[in-house]
């Protein structure tokens, strides 16, 4: 028996401590970006709000042979003379593409944000501002049509940087330090590409401005980011200083260009004002059909319900109406309304384990990247496979996160146009699967940007537009599943998104990258 | 000291919000100083209810109108069989239904995780006018349907798998005792349906890092022939995780704690003392990350004696 009991405590102990809890996280094992071509033309691709490559001068590069890029060449030396195994992590993290690594950490920063205020005392809801940013509540409330505004305007200002980018490389055509110099130490893949002005610089340039105005709170930790992927490029031997000095500025000069975009393009306003609030209830009801109302408690003001009218990127305001508004939902008073409802009643009830999976898969609520997210982290796997230069990773970038933002205020539109209430509100035993949204019903936001994406992403990689529009698909449907959406919400989302998809698609075909 | 009692106080305490942690640290006889006697078999079901409308977010105590008052409806069975007198096999299982009262949030219910145990007397002496005795319990729980984690405050369990290893020491004297135990429990990490996931930092995995746990228990009170009757008081404690940031929903592997007092009895039926009623009550007096639950359970329980000879009165606890 003392034999038995001395094992029993052997064997405990051994299964605690056998087992690391380390995980392993998918993006910390992207291989490092040896691209396949340099895209040496794309400073001959269309800008998005640049009006050519050389809107912003770059001033000629000195010379390789001069004594000054002789100094900067030792300032790589230096660094990697006393290089830390902690500084090859970091050299390879941001090796992987830096397109790639500012991608994931504004999905981060949305993540972070991504919270609903608590209420006031007297059952009103506090607004973040950008001026008190880190008050209570903190700026932004980084919600899906906030984020997919953010992926957009970054993606977008960070392709133009990188087609300007190209162009003056290929004008200076000035070598990568460890093509000037044998001796150096290389850490990254090599390539011929001109190393000024640099693409990662210009990256961090135009990022990190940008994200000073997305997310003002948080300026310490995106300077963090900024210093570390700098460092990283002297340390690998591909850039020396002037070439991030160079790429930074006109990185910089660029965003600014974004910046005045968005001061102006109406989702400051989104918000509303009370008297708006009532209005959309109130033209509703004109309209002989129920008002959404908010299920939440205090009730809260819908989100942005004016975040329809912020100018798109891929489309005018004219052609939203003309052409993407979807027709009007079922009435709340008809037949096929009911049914739909009995319908999302029936999926409330009867919940199997493979549609809560599928439920959760695709929730992307509170405290997530959101929507637009998941599907730039979809993209990121996959681009990654492809080896694209980081100037097409930017293009493909800005094409996929237009189309997000755009399918946000196209979907927004027709919220807020419609004002149809959401299943629950229709029949209160419909309890849901997952967190209800605060805001109307039609048409399904998952599904709006997930056609768009699909779309897109199909165009982009078109041997797995198949596998995309499955997951549109599953994503569309994971929300009559979840019980807050009805089958035509979710329906008339994906064709909706579709369209806006194949605006992103006219404009690649034009663009020059293909 | 042999028991053969129903040895006591089934205390499947289960809170929302929380209830691996309990899946270790209170079904049926792991937690007591009682024996069942070799080759008897103590079985029965045992019903519960716990409620919270308050909770930790973080430290910060707040109500929820969204959700209300949160309560979890439990209907387990336990058991516990004498290897020997001094080595006792122990498991439970418990289906869990969850419900809020207010917003749209849908209940959720199913089996959660089997817990089995062994226990071991390791000691038992006359010490001054009492008796000291010590015991080993080394635990296991695993779930055992596909419930959902990661649909916090409304999950059923937490989905790790948990290793716990128990020391515990009791002493009696005349007909009042005092227990005291501290338990370590290893979490097994656990998969979410997702592929990223947010806690202090973005995470790009389905795979969870759950922290271990610590727990103690003190009990005391009356204990003899026919009935137990003790007050608790145990605290558990996850050894990492993170605070739910304001007004952010709850997440498997937050920072948790939480303080409990309660009472137990168990009573012998005097016309069939093979037949027990059980029951107990608790409230939670300090927490974190978790809800401020208070609930009551009640079960019955039967024991079988497998034992080839024949003996009267088998089933009297004997001092």
């Amino acid at each position: 028996m003392k034999k038995l009991h001395i094992s029993i405590i052997f064997a405990v102990s051994v299964l605690f401590y056998s087992c690391s809890k380390d995980i392993t996280e998918t993006n910390l094992e992207y291989p490092v970006l040896d691209p396949a071509s340099q895209d040496l033309n794309a400073g001959t691709w269309r800008p998005i709000l640049l009006t050519g490559p050389a809107e912003f001068s770059v001033p000629a590069p000195i010379s390789t042979t001069s004594p000054d890029y002789i100094i900067q060449l030792n300032e790589i030396k230096s660094y990697q003379a006393n290089i830390t195994s902690k500084e090859r992590k970091i050299v390879n993290y941001w090796g992987a593409g830096a397109v790639l690594r500012w991608n994931e950490i504004l999905r981060e920063l949305v993540a972070l944000h991504n919270l609903p205020p608590y209420q006031n005392p007297d059952g009103t809801y506090p607004v973040p501002s950008p001026n008190n940013p880190l008050a209570y509540p903190q700026f932004p409330f980084a919600n899906p049509p906030y984020a997919a505004r953010a992926y957009a305007y970054v993606a977008a200002a960070q392709y133009d940087a990188l087609v300007a980018t190209w162009h003056y490389k290929t004008l200076f055509n000035r070598s990568a330090p460890y093509n000037v110099d044998q001796s150096l130490n290389t850490l990254l893949p090599k390539s011929n590409i001109p190393s000024y002005p640099s693409e990662d610089a210009a990256l961090i340039g135009v990022t990190t401005e940008l994200l000073k105005l997305l997310f003002p709170g948080d300026q310490e930790f995106i300077q963090q980011k900024a210093e570390e992927h700098k460092k990283a490029r002297i340390l690998s031997g591909a850039n020396v200083r002037s070439d991030l000095e160079a790429g930074e500025a006109l990185g910089r000069s660029i965003a600014q260009k974004y910046i005045t975009r968005a001061r102006g393009d109406r989702a400051g306003a989104a918000v509303g004002t009370p008297a708006q609030w009532a209005q959309l209830e109130n033209d509703c009801i004109a309209r002989g059909e129920a008002p959404w109302m908010s299920l939440e408690s205090p009730k809260r003001p819908p989100m942005l319900p004016l975040f329809g009218r912020v100018r798109t990127f891929l489309f005018d305001s004219l052609t939203m109406v003309t052409s993407i508004r979807p027709p009007a939902p079922p009435s709340t008073s008809s037949q096929q309304f009911k049914d739909e409802t009995n319908e999302v009643l029936y999926y409330s009830q009867n919940p199997t384990t493979e549609r809560m999976k599928i439920v959760h898969f695709w929730a992307d609520g509170v405290s997530t990247f959101t929507p637009p997210g998941h599907w730039n982290l979809i993209a990121a796997n996959d681009f990654v496979k492809q080896r694209f230069s980081e100037v097409r990773w930017a293009r493909n970038m800005a094409l996929l996160n237009m189309s997000l933002m755009d399918a946000a205020i196209a979907c927004w539109d027709a919220k807020f146009v419609y004002y149809n209430p959401r299943p629950s509100q229709a029949d209160p035993r419909i309890k849901t699967l997952t967190g209800l949204p605060n805001f109307p019903s039609y048409i399904s936001g998952h599904s709006t940007f997930s056609g768009a994406a699909a779309r897109i992403l199909g165009h982009i990689i078109r041997s797995r537009a198949n596998d995309y529009d499955n997951m549109a698909n599953e994503a569309s449907i994971s929300r009559l599943y979840g019980a807050i959406h009805y089958r035509s919400d979710c329906e008339q989302g994906l064709i909706t998104g579709r369209k806006i998809g194949d605006y992103a698609i006219a404009r690649a075909r034009t663009d020059g990258a293909e | 000291m042999k028991q053969k009692l129903i040895s006591n106080i089934i205390k499947p305490v289960i809170f929302i919000w929380l209830l691996v942690i309990t899946g270790a640290v209170s079904a049926q006889t792991d937690i007591d100083g009682l024996m069942m006697e070799k080759n008897a078999f103590c079985v029965g079901p045992m019903a519960g209810y716990s409620s919270w409308k308050n909770y930790w977010e973080g430290t910060l105590k707040r109500d929820n109108a969204n959700l209300g008052t949160v309560s979890a409806t439990q209907f387990s069975i336990m058991g516990n069989y004498g290897l020997t007198n001094k080595l006792n096999i122990l498991f439970g299982l418990p289906y869990i239904k969850t419900k809020a009262s207010a917003g749209q949030l849908k209940g959720q219910k199913g089996l959660q995780d089997l817990a089995l145990w062994v226990k071991w007397k390791a000691y038992s002496e006359k010490i001054g006018s009492g008796r000291l005795s010590l015991f080993l319990i080394g635990g296991y729980s695993l779930p055992v349907s596909d419930y959902t984690a990661d649909f916090l405050p409304l999950s059923i369990g937490l989905e790790s798998k948990n290793l716990s290893v128990r020391g515990m020491a009791d002493y009696q004297r005349g007909s009042w005792f005092a227990t005291v135990s501290g338990t370590y429990v290893r979490r097994s990490n656990i998969k979410i349906d997702r592929d990223a996931y947010y806690t202090t930092e973005m995470h790009y995995s389905n795979e969870v890092e759950m922290p271990d746990m610590a727990a103690f228990n003190f009990r005391s009170g009356y204990r003899d022939k026919g009935l137990i009757a003790e007050a608790t008081a145990d605290n558990m404690t996850t050894l990492g995780g993170f605070d739910i940031t304001r007004n952010n929903m709850p997440f498997p592997s937050n920072k948790m704690s939480v303080t409990r007092i309660g009472f137990n009895f168990k009573y012998d039926m005097p016309f069939h003392p093979n037949l027990s009623l059980t029951g107990n009550a608790f409230t939670t007096v300090a927490g974190r990350n978790m809800g401020q639950s208070s609930g009551f359970n009640a079960g019955i329980f039967y024991v079988l004696d497998f034992s080839k000879k024949e003996r009267k009165n088998s089933s009297n606890p004997k001092n």
